[in-house]
C-alpha cells in the first residue's frame, strides 16, 4: 500500500478543491453554447426593451426623464447582476441535486465553506458574462456605455448588489436542499419578492413607511439609491455605499449560518442520498 | 475467497458499537457492533429496507447517528470526518456522476479534489484498468449502464484508498461485466491491502469476494462470519440459503459450534 497520505489541510489544499470545483461548473457551462447564450440572452432582452422605453420618455418627457436613459439603463444592468448572482449560486447548487452528485461532494474532502466559495467564483463568473455582455450590446444598440455613465464607482454597485445575490442564492440553496427541488421555484420567485422594495426604478421615499423600512434593510435598495445620486446628481453617495456594503456582510453572515445549519440538518436527516430529480 | 493481506495495525478501518439512527423516533438500525479491519473485504448481506444503505451513509459520514457510535481509523464519524474523507471512497447506485460532463472530466475534478498531483496520469491508469479507454471523452450521460458503474469505480479507487465503500457495485450489470469487475476489485484488494465494505445482494459475489459477512435483518445484525461458516451453522447448500433463511423469518443465527 502507499504511504498514508498527509490530511490535506491549509489554504493551498483549499484552493485546489475550490478550483477543482470551477472547474466541474466551468466543464458544464461550456458543455453546451445554449446555456452560454442564456445567460446573455436575457439581459440582452431586458437592456434593448427598457432602452427603447426611455428613448420615448426622454423625446417626450421633461426634468429628470431627460436621463431616463442613464437612470433606467444603469438600473437594468444593476437589477440583472443582482438576478444573475443570485442564480449562479442557487442554479449551481440545484446542478449537484439535479446530478445526484451530493453524496460523492460530501464524501470527498471538500469542506462545505469551500462549496460555497466555488458557487461564488462561479457565480462572479456567470455574472460578468451575461450582465457584462448585455452592457457591451447597449453600446451600439442605444449608443448607453454604463462605464462611462456611473464611472468607476460602476465596481461598487455591482459588487453591492453581487454580494447580496450570493448571500440569498445561498439561502435559496440550502432551502432547496431542505425542501427537495420541488422547492427550485424560490430560486425566481424569491427574487422577484424584492424587486418592489429595492427601489430598483423609483427611490425609496416613494414607498409606504413600513416598506421602506424593509427596503433599507436590503442592500440592493442602497446601491440603486447611490446610482441614481450619480446619475442625477453627479455624487457619490458614500453613505448609500457604506450601508450597501455593511448590509451585504451581515446578510452573508446570516447566509452562512442558514446554509451550514441547513446542510447539518441534511445530514441528520439523510437527505445527501435521496436528493435527485 | 481472498486471503486476507498482512498488515493489520491497531486501528480497524471501521469499528462500530451501539450503532444506531431512528427517523422520527423509529429506528431504521440499531444496537450494530462490528469492526472492518485493515487489509479485509466485509460484506453487508439484507433484504430491501435492512437498514444497509443507512449503516454505510454513517460511516461515511452523510448521516449523524442517533446513537452509539461509528469510527472510521479511529476517527468518530461525522465529527472528525475530515481527518479520513481523504483516505476512503465511495460508490452507490443512489448517487451519479454529473451526465454532462465527460468520462475523463468527471474524473479530473475528482482527482483534483481529493488532492492527487498528477491526475492525468491516475486516469490514464484507472481507464486501462477498468476499460474505459476509448470512453475518456464522452459525456457519462451517454454511457451504458455497465460503462457508469466501472467509471463508478474509478472515481471510487481515484485517491488509492485505504478504505473502499461501495454499495451495490454490481448492480444492474449482465454478468461477464459484473464478473470481470469483481476480478477487477479483488485484484486491487489484495495489492493494496485497502480495506473493503461492501453491501450487495449478490450472494455469490459476497461469497467469492468477501472475508467475513454481516447479515442484516430489521435494521439488526442479526449473523455474522466467514461465508463458509455462516453456511456451517445455517445448514444451508450455500450463502443464498443462509439469506433466504433469515430473510423469511428464522432471524436469530443457530448457535455455534
Amino acid at each position: 500500500m502507499s504511504p498514508r497520505p498527509a490530511e490535506p489541510r491549509g489554504v493551498r489544499a483549499s484552493a485546489g478543491r475550490i478550483a477543482a470545483m470551477v472547474l466541474r461548473h466551468w466543464y458544464l457551462l461550456t458543455s453546451s453554447w445554449p446555456r452560454v447564450l442564456e445567460l446573455v440572452y436575457w439581459p440582452t432582452v431586458q437592456v434593448t426593451l427598457w432602452g427603447f422605453i426611455t428613448l420615448y420618455l426622454a423625446e417626450t418627457g421633461g426634468g429628470p426623464l431627460r436621463q431616463a436613459a442613464a437612470l433606467f439603463l444603469s438600473a437594468v444592468l444593476l437589477w440583472d447582476t443582482f438576478f444573475r448572482s443570485q442564480l449562479g449560486v442557487s442554479l449551481a447548487f440545484m446542478e449537484e441535486m439535479w446530478a445526484r452528485n451530493l453524496g460523492h461532494l460530501f464524501t470527498s474532502p471538500l469542506r462545505p465553506f469551500e462549496l460555497v466559495l466555488s458557487l461564488f467564483a462561479m457565480s462572479l463568473v456567470r455574472t460578468l458574462i451575461g450582465v457584462g455582455g448585455a452592457a457591451v450590446l447597449a453600446v451600439p444598440i442605444h449608443g448607453f456605455d454604463v462605464t462611462a455613465v456611473l464611472g468607476p464607482a460602476l465596481v461598487l454597485l455591482f459588487a453591492g448588489n453581487l454580494l447580496f445575490g450570493w448571500a440569498l442564492g445561498l439561502v435559496v440553496a440550502a432551502l432547496v436542499l431542505r425542501l427537495g427541488l420541488g422547492a427550485e421555484g424560490l430560486a425566481w420567485a424569491l427574487v422577484f419578492l424584492i424587486q418592489p422594495v429595492a427601489a430598483v426604478f423609483y427611490p425609496l421615499e416613494v414607498l409606504p413607511g413600513v416598506l421602506q423600512a424593509i427596503g433599507r434593510a436590503l442592500p440592493p435598495a442602497h446601491v440603486f439609491e447611490g446610482m441614481r445620486a450619480l446619475v442625477l446628481e453627479g455624487r457619490l453617495a458614500v453613505d448609500e455605499l457604506a450601508a450597501a456594503f455593511a448590509l451585504d456582510l451581515l446578510w452573508l453572515a446570516v447566509a452562512g449560518v442558514v446554509f451550514a445549519r441547513l446542510v447539518e440538518s441534511a445530514r441528520r436527516r439523510g437527505l445527501f442520498l435521496q436528493v435527485g430529480e | 475467497m481472498l486471503k486476507p493481506a498482512s498488515s493489520t495495525p491497531a486501528e480497524p478501518a471501521i469499528w462500530a458499537r451501539g450503532l444506531g439512527k431512528a427517523y422520527d423516533g423509529r429506528f431504521a438500525v440499531r444496537g450494530l457492533d462490528f469492526e472492518v479491519p485493515r487489509g479485509r473485504i466485509v460484506g453487508l448481506l439484507g433484504t430491501n429496507g435492512a437498514g444497509k444503505t443507512t449503516t454505510i451513509a454513517m460511516v461515511l459520514g452523510l448521516l449523524v447517528p442517533s446513537e452509539g457510535e461509528v469510527r472510521v481509523f479511529g476517527h468518530p464519524m461525522p465529527r472528525e470526518r475530515y481527518r479520513v474523507l481523504h483516505r476512503m471512497n465511495f460508490s452507490s447506485p443512489y448517487v451519479d456522476l454529473p451526465a454532462r460532463l465527460t468520462v475523463r472530466q468527471n474524473l479530473t475534478v475528482y482527482a483534483r479534489l481529493y488532492g492527487l498531483r498528477n491526475p492525468a496520469e491516475r486516469i490514464r491508469t484507472l481507464a486501462r484498468e477498468l476499460d474505459l479507454e476509448a470512453l475518456l471523452d464522452r459525456p457519462t450521460g451517454r454511457l451504458s449502464a455497465g460503462q457508469k458503474t466501472r467509471l463508478a469505480l474509478a472515481k471510487a479507487l481515484v485517491n488509492e484508498p485505504e478504505l473502499l465503500v461501495l454499495d451495490e457495485p454490481t448492480a444492474s450489470l449482465d454478468p461477464d461485466t459484473a464478473d470481470r469487475l469483481r476480478r477487477h476489485l479483488a485484484a486491487w484488494a489484495r495489492r493494496s491491502g485497502a480495506a473493503v465494505f461492501m453491501a450487495s445482494h449478490n450472494m455469490p459475489e459476497v461469497e467469492r469476494l468477501c472475508h467475513q459477512v454481516l447479515v442484516m435483518h430489521g435494521g439488526r445484525i442479526v449473523a455474522r462470519g466467514t461465508p463458509t461458516e455462516l453456511v456451517r451453522r445455517f445448514g444451508a447448500a450455500d450463502l443464498e440459503g443462509v439469506f433466504l433463511t433469515i430473510a423469511r423469518g428464522r432471524v436469530r443465527e443457530p448457535a455455534a459450534g
